[in-house]
């Protein structure tokens, strides 16, 4: 249990997503100009990265790693589909982001709505299939990976409603015109990265 | 700017030309800063990165481009994405055979190439609607206005964050016994957050129509 729970904050803090892998920051700072979708778009990605981390793990070992077939016949004990990895984590990822689309708009119109184009940007955003990548090569177990993939979600999010928080008060400032914009937010997401290195070497 | 005039059309030379500096896919259009970020602590490991986001761009534009007319739009996103996962994968074998140690040091992030919004973006953008020479070019192009930051970046962080480049000594560390204390912020996230800040802010001042509107 003490494992999972380090894991937890070593996912959320110590190793953000966004502040200290650079991962999905292209939907960082194009969607953190308001507090309000920043938070739409955190919760959707952390709900996306919850189911496909752990799903994407079963099917890496149970059917791609090398000897993951042997359960079909024993002569495919040798069977190395590792290569396929990418191919099929963006296939499950693709697919998960649609269904969870239809399950919002069927149960939960008014957050469909709400979230509105951002749930299909979600397939591509990178710390999606990060999270995934990661999995595979620090060799987690179901029940890591999906910790993982919640933390790393939780994590996200949080990074993205600091951000948009801060861009919003931003608006009041003078900022240099050649730094307006996007110059500014880098400033900003390496302060906030800093911060955040504030909670290295945190254990539980 | 070194483009013949006789062999490549007009189109074909902004094709190439523009993302480098006035529509780079880093600094304006906000595309493919993720793996941006996390691969310049080293020149070496910046190179092979760029070039292989160039060749796979490229690539993909071409066979996008070459399909185009009969990829069903409901499902356009889905083929793309089948294209370029197909190249990022030979990209990787490639990797892993020739240079297996830069592989290892990028680990995941040649995988995240897939994701990278610069050859989804340029996917969607440009080779669904363009012939597929200029939209191989597009690609190149774009593939080379990204390596220039990547490049760039890499170049200040590894040289006054570790006093190497291509991993030989320029500047010699205190801790060798030479003079220059390396600056630990520039091998650390937030180093990259600000350099990267700067050089947008550097090229904006250069290329004012490219600042933002308030």
């Amino acid at each position: 249990m003490e494992a999972y729970l380090s894991l937890l904050t070593k996912s959320i803090f110590v190793e953000n997503m966004a502040l200290s892998f650079f991962l999905g920051m292209c939907s960082f700072m194009a969607v953190s100009k308001k507090v309000e979708t920043a938070i739409g778009l955190g919760v959707a990605v952390t709900f996306v990265l919850a189911i496909t981390t752990p799903l994407n793990q079963a099917i890496a070992s149970l059917l791609l790693k090398e000897g993951a077939l042997a359960w079909v016949h024993p002569s495919m004990a040798t069977v190395d589909l590792s290569f396929l990895n990418f191919l099929i984590f963006i296939g499950t990822i693709a697919a998960a982001v649609q269904i969870v689309e239809m399950t919002l708009d069927r149960f939960l119109p008014a957050l469909y709505n709400a979230l509105g184009v951002f749930l299909p940007l979600i397939a591509v955003n990178c710390a999606i299939l990060g999270a995934s990548l990661f999995m595979v090569e620090r060799d987690y177990s179901f029940a890591e990976s999906a910790v993982f993939g919640t933390g790393s979600g939780i994590g996200w999010a949080l990074a993205i409603m600091a951000m948009a928080a801060i861009r919003e008060k931003m608006r009041y400032s003078h900022v240099p015109p050649a730094l307006r914009g996007l110059g500014i937010s880098f400033y900003l997401t390496g302060l906030m990265a800093i911060g955040f290195m504030a909670f290295a070497g945190i254990q539980l | 700017m070194s483009a013949q005039p006789g062999i490549l059309s007009k189109q074909q030379r902004e094709a190439l030309i523009d993302p480098l500096v006035n529509n780079n896919p880093i600094a304006l259009q906000i595309l493919g800063i993720c793996s941006a970020l996390a691969v310049t602590t080293k020149m070496e490991t910046a190179l092979v990165m760029s070039l292989g986001l160039t060749v796979v761009t490229a690539f993909s534009n071409l066979v996008i481009s070459l399909m185009r007319n009969y990829i069903p739009a409901s499902i356009r996103i889905v083929v793309q994405l089948t294209v370029i996962a197909s190249l990022v994968i030979v990209t990787d074998q490639i990797l892993k055979a020739f240079v297996f140690d830069v592989s290892k040091q990028l680990s995941v992030f040649v995988g995240l190439i897939i994701t990278n919004c610069i050859v989804m973006g340029r996917a969607e953008a440009y080779a669904m609607a363009n012939p597929p020479g200029a939209s191989f070019l597009d690609g190149i192009g774009n593939g080379l206005g990204y390596s220039l930051v990547l490049i760039s970046v890499a170049f200040i962080r590894e040289l006054l964050g570790s006093g190497k480049l291509l991993g030989v000594s320029i500047l010699k560390l205190t801790t060798e016994g030479g003079w220059y204390t390396s600056n630990g912020l520039m091998l650390l996230a937030p180093g990259a957050f600000f350099l990267i800040g700067t050089i947008i802010w550097a090229l904006r001042t250069w290329k004012p129509n490219q600042i933002e509107a308030e």
